[in-house]
């Protein structure tokens, strides 16, 4: 029972990444008609945008200390962080918060860019076949991971969790289950919070808000809100813009539970996709659940008991239960129909 | 001879009964018109026909084989019925000639045959019966024009043409001339009524009654899932129940 | 055809037809057929000239020469499927790895002949493809580009994983000393204490040998697809790309059709695999990553989808630039930069530095973009165009330049 309920934890923070690039994935999809294979790349840039503040906050200035010196004899230099000479032990704090302050950065600059991809590149794919929305976004995917890598370099940047969270937390004792036997860091937790918070506050914008209201009736049909007189473009902009913030912090809390590398958006985007096809195209609670479910599978399949019996399934298990999915129930788990079928 | 048999077909939506208890008998050598105001079931009747719907109950018979039961519409055409869309369904991309070339291809291949030697252009039968019928249709001399520039009256024209280069038996038409100005109508009106001269059974469904009654031996008026009216043209024209059926709509 | 139509009277009276149809087709069919004998006939000379003819280019040394012809099949192979039916796979890559091992494991088992291997390797790919076409084609559009790009992934997985007794893992599959070689042992060539080179019946596979016969069989290959895209065959796949419903309705069973050029250039990307492999005996999971396919998908685009001779280019023009452009580095382009005067030069190599050497993937990225967003039909298109433009054909309406020649362009 504890081995079960430790399994489904570990599932859960990468399926709620998944969940989350899929609900972004989807709702383009769903709203603009538009296969986005550079989806994977923006929850890459998100995941960059902390190494950034990280790398910014820990810019130092250098001073020599003549009344200290080096065992060689030579004065000592003094490394202060310039935000915390600025601001003293907040400063610090920001350091170690590195990650979470990372949020307020990447929501406005994630903004921009879905936003100038979405004018610059994608409003002229609308009307093209998929295969060449395709294409474009990922030739788009290419360059975008070509520009890190050679800004960041080809391996991977750790970046750390703040000091107070980068604990594990016993769950086990707390659950009445022997103690040690479900320990699960405490970031990882976070990281569900955030995401449970993400996925609301995506789905209250839809239900609540009219823009929300008109982005739904989008999905459901298209032509008509089209022809209703809406402004669609100009919904189409802020649906893009939305989904590249959410999978942008997305990748922002990643990074201490993985350490970004350029690459790293093209693994999650093909799984995504996985995601997205079993969850049903244009279904966001579909995502979200297949992302989540999907995440759970990935993690039980890589239990050395599973392994034994069925040996390398944990590296196929997704793109089988896709497979299965798609040729059983090609709407996928909670698609609806004609979607995506012509 | 009754070459179209429907009887006692039912097709319900979700709770929503979109054809109920519908019998049809289409005779051999003749035009049957399917009439009917909007949302009267014209078009899940045609597709149940056609393979595309699965009728929930009901015979379905060609010919004296049942188009019912996992039958697909390319087993539904190599039996002989060929189908006319309401929006020209043509290969636009690719010239008159290959258009029609690929049914004549279709009947003399059968429904797949791995032919990926020997050239098209040598296949003199399929060519020669593909321009025969363009010039039939009168579209002989722009047989290598990419299809996608036609209007759609001669995109209509070419459509037939690939059905007829079939030799079907049956021929379903659905609303040939929807959406096309008077003249390109009267053109159709005489392309089917020759068509009609020469064996292939049709079945129009139709919203423009003077097509319907220039052309139709025989009419079926379907309203709300059923057919209410079957008769021969002069007898439906007074049909107070088929008045009532429009509610003064297009027949008046 | 055979008897000879004088005027064809139309029975049903609309226009009577005027022209001698059989005339202008029997003309027009003889100017196909020399014009594809011409196209055999300047493509066999331009690919076994090609030592010569890129050596201006400093592209003449045979191990890059070699990677032009098996890109040039692989291309050719994928465009069978993707140019005639737009069936979007991503997962050709898979086909080739499966050709590279099979191949090698030929080499290993049996003999160090290339005969043996290519034909194992193109069987092999063939039955793999046969498999996954089968399932995969049940979906189309883009469900149909996700299945292939599940079972590739499934294939590089297990590649890495758990077929490692097949594949040898991330080391790769290669010779040794110790493998068996059965035929080559039943007909008596010894063994040396060195490792085997691979051979054609005697001759050495690798160097200008290996360049001559992947030339011969990217030649054999390009005749074979050409005949295809002339052949009934070739057209109901161009019939499938415009209008798969109309397919339906006139009576054609798409999916045998689908999957017969699904598996046929899977086969292609077999034989591609296994010429790898002839060329330099090792094969590992790597050339079955996805990205991988996505380069032979960017070679059939950046040539024209769709068209006879436009893969072959792409993959030709993508292999020649990832070559010069990843040797440049900051001291070569410096070099290259030293016409301009000193601060531009230093701003230029600037500039420039991010999109060679390791960068050259960016260069690749933005290329694919170019051309998607502005030459969908890829550089025969382009060629069209300009070809349009100095004959004042472009004047003329598109439907007319097109009705002089219904083929797909050259």
């Amino acid at each position: 029972m504890d081995a079960i309920l430790l399994q489904i934890l570990n599932g859960l923070d990468k399926g709620a990444a998944y969940a989350l690039i899929a609900l972004g994935l989807t709702l383009i999809f769903g709203t603009l008609g538009v296969v986005n294979f550079a989806h994977g790349a923006l929850f890459m840039l998100g995941a960059f945008c902390a190494v950034t503040v990280g790398k910014l906050l820990k810019y130092e200035t250098v001073k020599l200390d003549p009344t200290q010196t080096t065992p060689w004899g030579s004065p000592a230099e003094i490394r202060t962080p310039i935000v915390e000479e600025w601001f003293g032990d907040f400063g610090a704090l920001m350091i170690d918060y590195s990650v979470p302050f990372s949020i307020l950065f990447a929501i406005p600059i994630m903004l921009l860019l879905g936003v100038l991809m979405e004018r610059g590149l994608i409003r002229f794919f609308y009307k093209r076949p998929h295969a060449d929305q395709i294409l474009v976004t990922f030739g788009l995917a290419i360059v975008v991971q070509e520009i890190i890598k050679s800004q960041f370099g080809a391996n991977p940047i750790p970046q750390a969790a703040p000091a107070l969270l980068a604990g594990s937390a016993d769950l086990g004792a707390v659950l009445g289950f022997d103690p040690g036997t479900v320990v699960y860091p405490y970031w990882r937790i976070i990281y569900l919070l955030f995401s449970a918070l993400i996925i609301g506050i995506v789905f209250a914008f839809l239900q609540f808000t009219t823009y929300g209201m008109v982005v739904r009736a989008g999905m459901a049909d298209r032509e008509t809100v089209g022809l209703l007189g809406i402004n669609i473009q100009k919904r189409f902009t802020v649906v893009f813009g939305m989904a590249a913030v959410v999978a942008g912090l997305a990748g922002v809390m990643y990074t201490p539970i993985l350490p970004p590398d350029y690459h790293m958006g093209m693994d999650f985007l093909v799984l995504s996709f996985v995601v997205v096809v079993v969850g049903g195209m244009g279904s966001l609670p579909g995502a979200v659940a297949a992302g989540f479910l999907l995440g759970i599978l990935q993690s039980f399949a890589s239990m050395n008991e599973v392994k034994n019996i069925l040996p390398g399934i944990d590296q196929i298990i997704i793109y089988l239960i896709a497979v299965v999915i798609l040729l059983v129930r090609p709407r996928g788990l909670m698609g609806r129909k004609g979607v995506m079928e012509s | 001879m009754a070459i179209l048999e429907v009887s006692g077909v039912n097709k319900t939506f979700g709770g929503l009964k979109a054809l109920t208890d519908v019998n049809l008998t289409v005779e051999e050598n003749t035009i049957h018109a399917i009439i009917g105001p909007n949302g009267a079931g014209k078009s899940t009747m045609l597709n149940c026909m056609m393979g595309k719907l699965q009728p929930d109950n009901g015979v379905v018979n060609f010919d004296g084989t049942s188009l019912l039961g996992g039958i697909t519409p390319y087993q539904i055409n190599q039996l002989g019925v060929c189908r006319v869309f309401q929006t020209p369904e043509v290969f636009s991309d690719m010239s008159l000639l290959e258009n029609v070339m690929i049914p004549s291809l279709a009947r003399h291949d059968g429904a797949f045959e791995f032919n990926g030697w020997g050239p098209v252009a040598k296949r003199d039968e399929v060519s020669q019966d593909a321009i025969q019928m363009l010039a039939e249709v009168g579209l002989a001399e722009q047989r290598n024009v990419i299809t996608g520039s036609l209007s759609r009256g001669d995109k209509r024209r070419l459509e037939m043409a690939m059905c007829l280069v079939q030799k079907p038996k049956l021929l379903l038409l659905d609303e040939p001339t929807a959406g096309m100005s008077r003249a390109d109508t009267n053109n159709t009106i005489e392309l089917l009524k020759k068509i009609g001269e020469r064996d292939i059974t049709m079945i129009i469904i139709e919203h423009d009654m003077h097509v319907v009654f220039s052309l139709a031996d025989h009419i079926s008026v379907l309203a709300q899932g059923t057919v209410i009216v079957d008769g021969k043209p002069e007898s439906i024209k007074g049909d107070p129940r088929v008045i009532e059926a429009y509610l003064g709509g297009e027949l008046g | 055809m055979s008897q000879k139509l004088e005027k064809i009277k139309s029975p049903l009276d609309m226009e009577p037809l005027t022209i001698e149809v059989h005339d202008v087709e029997a003309s027009h069919r003889a100017k196909t057929a020399r014009n594809d004998l011409i196209l055999m006939v300047v493509f066999s000379a331009v690919v076994l000239g090609g030592p010569w003819i890129l050596a201006p280019f400093g592209a003449d040394y045979p191990d890059l020469l070699q990677r032009f012809c098996i890109f040039g099949i692989f291309a050719i192979g994928f465009n069978i499927m993707f140019g005639l039916t737009g069936y979007l796979s991503f997962g050709h890559a898979a086909f080739l790895g499966v050709g590279s091992y099979a191949a090698v494991w030929s080499f290993k088992l049996l003999t160090m002949n290339a005969v043996p291997a290519v034909i194992f390797g193109v069987l092999c790919a063939g039955l793999f493809s046969a498999a996954i076409g089968y399932i995969s084609l049940r979906r189309a559009g883009i469900y149909f580009s996700i299945l292939t790009l599940a079972f590739a992934q499934m294939s590089y997985n297990l590649a890495y994983s758990v077929l490692t007794p097949i594949t040898n893992g991330e080391t790769g599959l290669q010779l040794e000393l110790s493998d068996s070689r059965m035929l080559d042992a039943a007909m008596g060539i010894e063994r040396t204490s060195s490792l085997p080179v691979t051979n054609l019946f005697g001759m050495k596979m690798s160097g200008y040998e290996g360049f001559y016969f992947c030339a011969i069989i990217l030649i054999i290959a390009f005749y074979i697809s050409l005949r295809i895209f002339r052949s009934p065959f070739g057209m109901m796949l161009r019939g499938i790309k415009t209008n798969q419903n109309r397919m339906a309705y006139t009576g054609i069973n798409t999916r045998p059709y689908l999957l017969t050029a699904f598996v046929i250039s899977g086969m292609y990307a077999g034989l591609a695999g296994s010429l790898m492999a002839v060329t330099d005996p090792l094969a590992g999971a790597e050339r079955m990553q996805w990205t991988a396919s996505g380069e032979v998908v960017l070679m059939t685009i950046l040539g024209g989808a769709g068209t006879l001779i436009g893969p072959v280019i792409g993959a030709g023009v993508i292999k020649y630039f990832e070559n010069i452009f990843s040797a440049f580095n900051e001291d070569t382009l410096h070099a290259a930069y030293s016409f301009l005067p000193e601060g531009l030069a230093d701003f230029m190599t600037t500039i420039s530095h991010p999109f060679v050497g390791e960068g050259w993937h960016l260069t690749l990225g933005v290329l694919f973009m170019m051309i998607v967003i502005f030459l969908p039909g890829g550089l025969m298109e382009g060629a069209q165009r300009i070809a349009n433009l100095f004959s004042g054909a472009g004047k003329k309406s598109k439907a007319e330049s097109s009705a002089t020649d219904t083929q797909p362009a050259e």
